[in-house]
């Protein structure tokens, strides 16, 4: 029997990870999605990296809402300031 | 003069003929069980006796054509069309057909069923083309008229497989075999396109079929679906609508509905949440009646078709080309019984009021889906006491509180379906949607401080009364009043239901305008 395929044909493009830093410099980007009590977990996250990484500067972001992807301009700034980025996904 | 598809066509004794032939050919469609195709054969037989030496004279069989041709004794060549590709190619629908080209191959002549008249114009005009004398016909032998039969590539299931693996065929899809020992039912599960019940194998003459439903081109793309926005072409959709067990005619319907789905304000992306929403769809006008759908007894639940995998079909879209995946993209902690499709008329014959659609700005004749995205499952809310709209109204506004939690005020879209037995207690105090959506917001009205949380229980935000106040918030600020709902338009009202049960449903909101903004979408008329 032949049946069509229902799904999404596209082939997605591979992408391989970045290369693993040997240390922490730079910028560190949190982005908080925007559900409740995360901006508690992620100011706690801030203070652990201040303390143990004091050269580093901790950067935090915000989505709009959890609902949606991150806007691009919200993407963009913290690809041009951040070397790493921490991010909270869902609950 | 029309060119007529060029072929190539084995006769009985395997020798192949090919038009264009370099001569005039007449192409004489025929099937053995047709009456009217044997009562032609003598016809064929003598204009290819009389003419044969100057033009090319052909009978193309359907089906049992060696039993054709010696139930005549014929001797007129018999091409083999069992495949049907030459019958479909030249659009017959009834045989016989008979079709005379020109030598360049270009149709001159054509007619169906028989007709004495045409066949005696036809000998009179290959004698004066040939100069050949005409056959001696005993022409008081036949009929004037007699109606054809239909020919066998325009029967149910072989015209769709015809369609389907014709050089112009509509589907674009990417074919997948499954080898004969495989079970299809299997197989599908086993390749993760299901929602977990079985699905109609979506073979390319059932997609032929469904697309019959529609008047929209195959590849015409209605929008990118999330979460991995995916683009979605009519023909993907009538893919999944196979699978989910649609008609033909339900297609515009799920058409609609994907193309609310990919739009920006519904924002299909949230369904991933843990929350475990679901695409709730409404449908409104005469469309309704047309395919056949459940406005009454167990509206909100099972056992009609159209309501069923009209739902279904619009999951499965999520499913197979959004990526929306439980254990995958799709979080739902919980979900509901709604994650596998959720559809539902409106019965307007049975409302006082004016319907969904036409409040939402369409003219009531206008066939619409409208789309929430909610929390799914209908939580129902019983009061059998009530003899005045304004207790009804505000039994059904304490119902409608328990939405996400009782304490969470100010909430989005949420859809109240009430029952015909209920809107009757309202109308007969004449009050409008308006009047119980006012007496839902009053009813449910509540001080801040009611809704903060306590030591008891949760409530809204994080913040107790004392923590409040500690925080600078004042007593005023606690004993404003904060209804149920942001708005008197974030309570979308239907009627639905059987004749008896004072009772009505809500489906309850996820979230606010910045998760997702109902959307409706007119239904292609399809005559």
């Amino acid at each position: 029997m032949k049946i069509l395929d229902p799904t999404d044909e596209r082939v997605p493009v591979r992408r391989s990870l970045a290369a693993r830093p040997e240390g922490v410099t730079g910028t560190v980007g949190l982005l908080d999605i925007n559900k409740p009590r995360g901006d508690v977990m992620l100011d706690h996250v801030k203070r652990l990296l201040n303390e143990l990484l004091p050269g580093v500067e901790v950067k935090q972001y915000r989505k709009p809402t959890p609902a949606r992807p991150a806007p691009d301009e919200v993407r963009r700034q913290m690809m041009e300031e951040c070397d790493f980025v921490i991010e909270g996904l869902a609950d | 003069m029309q060119s007529l598809p060029a072929f190539s066509l084995l006769d009985l004794e395997g020798r192949e003929r090919t038009l264009p032939s370099g001569k005039p050919t007449l192409l004489c469609f025929v099937r053995e069980e047709c009456e009217t195709c044997h009562l032609s054969m003598p016809m064929i037989e003598a204009v290819h006796r009389a003419f044969g030496s100057a033009i090319n004279v052909w009978a193309v069989g359907q089906e049992d054509n060696a039993a054709l041709i010696s139930h005549h004794k014929a001797t007129v060549p018999m091409l083999d069309d069992s495949a049907l590709k030459v019958s479909f190619a030249n659009k017959i629908e009834i045989v016989p057909t008979i079709i005379l080209s020109d030598a360049s191959g270009s149709e001159v002549i054509r007619w169906e069923a028989f007709h004495k008249g045409d066949w005696q114009a036809l000998i009179g005009r290959l004698s004066q083309l040939s100069g050949l004398a005409a056959p001696g016909l005993d022409w008081g032998k036949y009929p004037e008229l007699r109606p054809g039969c239909g020919s066998k590539s325009v029967e149910p299931g072989i015209l769709e497989r015809l369609v389907a693996e014709a050089e112009n065929s509509p589907l674009r899809a990417r074919e997948i075999n499954i080898a004969e020992r495989d079970n299809p039912f299997e197989f599908m599960f086993d390749q993760g396109l299901t929602d977990g019940l079985p699905v109609v194998p979506p073979t390319p003459e059932y997609v032929v079929r469904m697309l019959t439903g529609t008047r929209r081109d195959p590849q015409e793309v209605v929008g990118t679906c999330a979460p991995n926005y995916a683009p979605v072409t009519i023909e993907k959709i009538a893919i999944n609508a196979v699978m989910a067990g649609c008609k033909p005619e339900y297609l515009p319907v799920v058409i609609a509905a994907v193309e609310g789905l990919c739009s920006h304000e519904f924002n299909a992306h949230a369904l991933v949440s843990t929350y475990g929403p679901s695409p709730v769809i409404v449908v409104n006008g005469p469309i309704r009646q047309r395919i056949g759908m459940n406005m009454e007894i167990n509206v909100l639940g099972h056992g009609n078709r159209a309501n069923a995998t009209i739902g279904r079909a619009m999951k499965l879209v999520l499913r197979n080309l959004g990526g929306l995946r439980p254990g995958e993209i799709e979080r739902a902690a919980l979900g509901s019984p709604a994650k596998y499709g959720a559809c539902y008329p409106e019965f307007e014959e049975r409302s006082p009021w004016e319907p969904l659609h036409v409040e939402r700005g369409f003219d009531r004749n206008d066939s619409v889906v409208t789309l929430f995205s909610l929390e799914g499952s209908p939580h129902q809310i019983a009061d059998q006491t009530s003899r005045t709209a304004r207790a009804l109204a505000g039994s059904l506004a304490l119902g409608m509180e328990c939405g996400w939690h009782p304490k969470a005020h100010r909430v989005g879209d949420t859809l109240l379906v009430i029952s015909p037995e209920h809107v009757d207690t309202l109308w007969r105090d004449h009050w409008s949607k308006d009047d119980v959506r006012r007496h839902i917001q009053e009813v449910t009205s509540r001080p801040l401080r009611e809704l903060m949380p306590t030591d008891n229980y949760g409530g809204q935000g994080t913040m107790s009364e004392q923590a409040a106040l500690a925080a600078g918030r004042t007593e005023e600020d606690l004993n404003r009043l904060s209804p149920k709902f942001k708005s008197t338009e974030n309570i979308h009202i239907i009627v639905a239901g059987g004749p008896a049960g004072k009772w009505s449903s809500v489906i309850s909101a996820f979230g606010d305008a910045a998760v997702s903004v109902p959307v409706s979408r007119k239904i292609e008329e399809v005559p």
